[in-house]
């Protein structure tokens, strides 16, 4: 589940490289994020209230609100540029949040403000969307089997979580970017942020249950930089 | 045209009646200890409700072909007895109904609600918010931890609202989607509403009882047969009260144990 | 009260121009009318939103062509989502009980028949009595915006239990401006309902003709009184509950709802209210609009039964004194709606006691009914079999109240297609019987020419077989445990019920089909009919005793004088086996 999970985060990072304004042979950011302590345990998801879901795997899936790697890393982290870079039109292609096997693949999902999103669902049962935004606009809609996808724009900046009221383990995290200079970090916490015009940069780390931390960087030609986060975890 | 009255109005009370009688539509079997008196309660009612159901359409219908549009032009005439006949055997009739079933049948629910759980009745925590229900059981130390709604992270598995950093008696609490319990024992369920109000439903326990926000209601039922049971939620709770469900799983004592034992190793 | 005649002096103009005769019209025909077409309207709405229900339980993922303009996303690409199911049930409720049952039997038959059965020029305030008619109309209105408003119709039932309908959008969709509008809806319903109870009470009180006094009344006029009386107290507190809502909702008290609520992830900033609180107030005013449903469809169909028997009920007395009793009774009885509620188990003993003892002036009455058919000759009419489907359909939805009234039943049965079953049949499908058998029986008077008799008894059988077909197996259902309110069934335990569940669909579009018949009788026979008699069914009370349709003052500014009890059938009188009551004839009794 992971590995495809890191797949599609890395699709999601090509696709967003490859339609950016950004300078290519740029400069670029990156690093890896890691945590010190002890994390949460992963602990298994109990379905059985949704038969169609629970049959689909054949030891429960863990929760995903803090994934963690080898190393101490931390999966999950939504690097960008916070301060710096100018906004960006968005992309055309479209993100997707899938509800497969009542979950969200993938958990944490960037997209650029105005890039337009994509819901499918490809259970037998019906979802609930429920994405509670604060600063844009919230709403909360259903969507049985077989109906076609949900199509939605954000147009401002915002981690907004996302629950599905029917399936209250479901929880995964939009991340509203503005513009293409960001990454989402896999199994060994490492992001990259490509193709960065010269200049002073503040880059910021999200993760949804331990918040964010930013860091100075300046990049000059095609340099690379390297710049590390690590977040405090707790065990409850 | 009255006689077309008569014959479909006695064709449509004796089709009514006919699934009633050979039992085609019958609520799963009881597995509880109380269950039985509900239903023999329903059965009579069934049988005094369907007699006087039958009887009202088939003298309705009798009337109605004996006197509708009379060619015979004979005088009319009015029921022997009059007013009184009917108003005396209404209260008879139905007075005797009331008592017989009112009185006496509310042994049933007096057995339900006023008798209080035993002092050794395990206790589970049951709790229902929008779209599922919850189970906590004390875990080892036999207290639950206490509930803080702020706490509640769901993606988290925190479904109750428990606080295990400071609180010690919630991190053995054991919480599960499904309602496990011993066979042969009684359960005493303390319900908790976690947003609006839900209910309790199990066919087969012959138990439902409402979950009101802000209200410390329980239920106590013993389940005399191991199995797997649908609880469903039966209080209109919002967009996915259809699918608000959970499984009730009667287990050997043994098996319990074991589920329980295995429970709390993944905390 | 005999003096109420004299006072008369003023005689008030007919009115002049098409606003002031037809639209903002005060005389209580025209509003009459205007509550009738309303009724119509919102029974059309309702049914239309029953049909497509029952579609989407039975063909879940059939797409319905359409409906998406409708509703974008309610029903993406015409599939109906779980939350719009919810609005269409709520919709379908408020409409029907609000809108249909307590419009058409009691304010359009009481509006336009019980001035003129009392002998009465209009009703005592005839302003009182445009508002009342113009505010249920603004009421519904904006219960219909609730369909166009991007956030939908409330999904939270025509019960709106608190704190579901009391904690605003984060309860659901439809839940923010849908719940509000429903609940101004309802807040305006109440006031318009006890304009015209009030209205109605004055009425029959003061305006009541020489020689009517209150025993000589028809058993309608009677039921429409007590119906009155019970509204202007029901309404009383449902109104101020909708108030509370509100506040609950826009004001930030907490009637309604206690703390540490989380509701979409979201902890509640409310504190100290009580989710009972609402039911009580609800079922309060819920238990007795049952009552004001049934009630006036029961005074319709004695009167109309009377006149088909040609001879009189065995006591009409004894039917005016159960109806009072039930409606006493009517107040005493709300708890056993919340039986499971989590109120005190012994007030559920409290409340079963009264509750089973309705049973006992309901027995009466259809046994006064059914013993006064004995010997009697029945004439068939399109309205005389609608009077008796009535009693056939209240005897039905009757029974089954008898297994709901007892708690330790309700324990298996509460929330069950059950219950559903019981309140369609002896609340829904008994009352409208009574307005069918009215609108057959009165269409004469109102419109001056009579109604098909063919498509009428085309109509009866369809719908007599039709709703025996969708609601006597709700309750086979119900035993069984199939829950209501479930928008669609995803468990292994509903398979061998879907053929019955289809069996219902198809009756509903069937029967729901067959009404369209009616609608184009009202329309053709409006336009095409037989022009009618003075009196076509050779009745005896005072709306037989004027032109079809009677002049805008009624009685044409003659003032009429009683001098018989309402039924004077089975009798030698002048013009056949009958005695009109302002006939100075002597009676031969």
């Amino acid at each position: 589940m992971r590995t495809k999970q890191a797949f599609i985060a890395g699709v999601a990072i090509l696709a967003a490289a490859t339609m950016t304004s950004a300078v290519p042979g740029g400069g670029t950011v990156s690093g890896k994020v890691t945590y010190e302590g002890t994390p949460a345990k992963q602990k298994p998801i109990d379905m059985s209230k949704e038969p169609s879901c629970a049959k689909q795997y054949a030891t429960p899936p863990p929760t995903e609100t803090v994934v963690t790697g080898p190393n101490n890393a931390l999966e999950n982290v939504v690097v960008y540029i916070s301060a710096g870079a100018p906004d960006e039109p968005p992309p055309s292609q479209a993100a997707v949040l899938a509800q497969k096997g009542c979950r969200y693949l993938p958990h944490v999902l960037a997209f650029q403000v105005n890039q337009e999103l994509k819901i499918t669902n490809e259970d037998q049962t019906s979802h609930n969307i429920h994405p509670l935004a604060k600063i844009n606009r919230e709403w909360n809609k259903s969507q049985p089997p077989g109906t076609p996808p949900i199509s939605d724009k954000y147009d401002k900046m915002e981690f907004i979580p996302v629950k599905c009221n029917v399936h209250p383990w479901m929880h995964g995290t939009f991340a509203v970017m503005k513009n293409s200079h960001y990454s989402i970090t896999g199994a060994d916490g490492g992001f990259t942020l490509p193709d960065l015009p010269p200049g002073k940069y503040t880059v910021t780390a999200f993760h949804e249950s331990y918040g964010d931390q930013t860091q100075e960087v300046s990049i000059a030609g095609s340099e690379t930089k390297s710049v590390n986060f690590v977040f405090k975890a707790k065990p409850y | 045209m009255g006689k077309l009255f008569a014959i479909v109005l006695v064709i449509i009370a004796l089709a009514s009646a006919y699934p009633i009688v050979t039992h085609m539509y019958v609520m799963p079997e009881d597995v509880s200890t109380h269950g039985h008196q509900i239903d023999e309660q329903l059965s009579d009612t069934m049988a005094e409700a369907g007699i006087s159901f039958l009887l009202a359409q088939f003298v309705l219908a009798i009337f109605v072909w004996k006197f509708a549009e009379r060619k015979d032009g004979g005088k009319l005439k009015n029921f022997p007895g009059g007013a009184k006949i009917m108003v005396a055997g209404a209260f008879i009739l139905v007075g005797t109904e009331i008592l017989a079933l009112g009185v006496f049948g509310q042994r049933a629910w007096a057995n339900v609600y006023f008798t209080p759980p035993r002092p050794d009745a395990l206790q589970i925590q049951a709790q229902a918010g929008q779209f599922a229900f919850y189970f906590r059981y004390p875990g080892a130390d036999g207290k639950f931890g206490a509930i803080y709604p702020d706490k509640i992270d769901e993606g988290n598995q925190n479904y109750f609202g428990l606080d295990p950093a400071n609180d010690i008696e919630s991190r053995d609490d054991i919480v599960s989607a499904e309602l496990v319990i011993p066979v042969n024992r009684e359960i005493h369920l303390l319900m908790h509403a976690k947003d609006v109000g839900h209910s309790f439903y199990v066919r087969e326990l012959r138990i439902q009882q409402d979950f009101v926000p802000g209200l410390d209601l329980s239920v106590h039922f013993t389940a005399t047969k191991i199995g797997r049971y649908e609880i469903v939620c039966t209080q209109l709770c919002g967009l996915g009260h259809y699918n608000m469900k959970a499984y009730l799983n009667v287990m050997a004592q043994d098996d319990f144990e074991k589920w329980v034992k295995q429970k709390a190793s993944e905390l | 009260m005999e003096e109420a005649s004299d006072q008369q002096a003023h005689v008030h103009p007919p009115p002049e121009g098409f606003l002031r005769k037809y639209v903002f019209s005060l005389d209580h025909k025209v509003i009459g009318k205007q509550y009738y077409a309303l009724g119509l309207l919102a029974v059309c709405i309702g049914m239309a939103l029953s049909w497509l229900m029952r579609f989407h339980l039975v063909w879940p993922t059939t797409r319905i062509p359409g409906l998406e303009l409708l509703s974008k996303a309610g029903a993406p690409g015409g599939i109906i989502t779980p939350e719009y199911y919810l609005s269409l049930l709520t919709m379908h409720g408020t409409l029907m009980v609000f809108f249909v049952l307590t419009n058409a039997p009691f304010a359009a038959f009481g509006n336009y028949f019980l001035p003129i059965q009392i002998g009465a020029e209009d009703m005592a305030f005839p302003r009182f009595n445009m508002m009342s008619f113009w505010t249920t109309l603004v009421a519904f209105l904006v219960l219909i915006l609730a369909f166009i408003i991007p956030d939908g119709p409330p999904i939270s039932g025509w019960t709106s239990y608190a704190p579901l309908s009391a904690v605003g959008k984060d309860a659901g969709p439809g839940m923010g401006w849908g719940m509000n509008l429903w609940a101004i809806s309802i807040a305006i319903f109440c006031i318009g309902s006890l304009l015209g109870a009030l209205n109605f009470i004055a009425t029959t009180l003061d305006l009541r003709a020489k020689g009517m006094t209150l025993m000589r009344m028809p058993i309608c006029t009677w039921a429409w009184f007590i119906t009155s009386c019970i509204a202007l107290l029901a309404f009383a507190v449902l109104l101020p509950a909708c108030i509370l809502l509100l506040l609950d909702r826009a004001a930030g008290t907490s009637f309604f709802i206690p703390s540490g609520l989380v509701v979409s992830d979201r902890l509640q900033a409310h504190s100290g209210g009580s989710p009972l609180l609402w039911q009580h107030l609800f079922w309060f005013f819920g238990h007795p609009e049952v009552y004001i449903a049934i009630l006036p469809s029961m005074g319709i169909v004695s009167h109309i039964l009377i006149n088909s028997m040609r001879k009189p009920l065995l006591s009409a007395r004894v039917i005016i004194y159960s109806m009072m009793s039930i409606g006493f009774l009517s107040w005493m009885v709300w708890g056993h709606h919340m039986f499971v509620s989590g109120m005190n188990p012994f007030s559920s003993l409290l409340f079963s006691f009264p509750t089973l003892t309705i049973t006992i002036p309901a027995t009466i009455m259809t046994l006064i009914w059914l013993g006064s058919l004995y010997g009697a000759n029945i004439r068939i009419n399109a309205a005389s079999l609608f009077a008796l489907g009535f009693i056939s359909m209240f005897v039905s939805g009757g029974v089954s109240g008898f297994f709901l009234a007892q708690p330790s039943i309700d324990i298996v049965l509460h929330a069950t297609y059950f219950v559903v079953g019981h309140f369609h049949m002896v609340m829904g499908v008994a009352s409208l019987f009574g307005v069918f058998a009215g609108t057959y029986f009165w269409f004469s008077k109102m419109t001056g020419r009579m109604m098909n008799q063919t498509l009428g008894q085309l109509h009866f059988w369809l719908t007599f077989i039709g709703t025996y077909c969708i609601f006597m197996p709700f309750h086979y259902l119900g035993l069984v445990g199939n829950v209501r309110r479930y928008s669609s069934f995803v468990d292994d335990f509903m398979g061998p019920l879907m053929p019955l569940h289809k069996f219902i669909t198809i009756a509903a579009l069937g029967t729901g089909a067959a009404q369209l018949i009616f609608i184009f009788n009202l329309i053709y026979s409006r336009y095409k009919g037989v022009p009618a008699p003075e009196n076509p069914w050779n009745g005896t009370t005072l709306e037989w005793s004027i032109p079809s349709p009677p002049p805008w003052n009624n009685f044409g500014g003659k003032h009429p004088i009683i001098y018989h009890d309402p039924y004077q059938y089975d009798v030698k009188g002048l013009k056949g086996d009958y005695i009109m009551q302002d006939s100075p004839e002597p009676s031969a009794g």
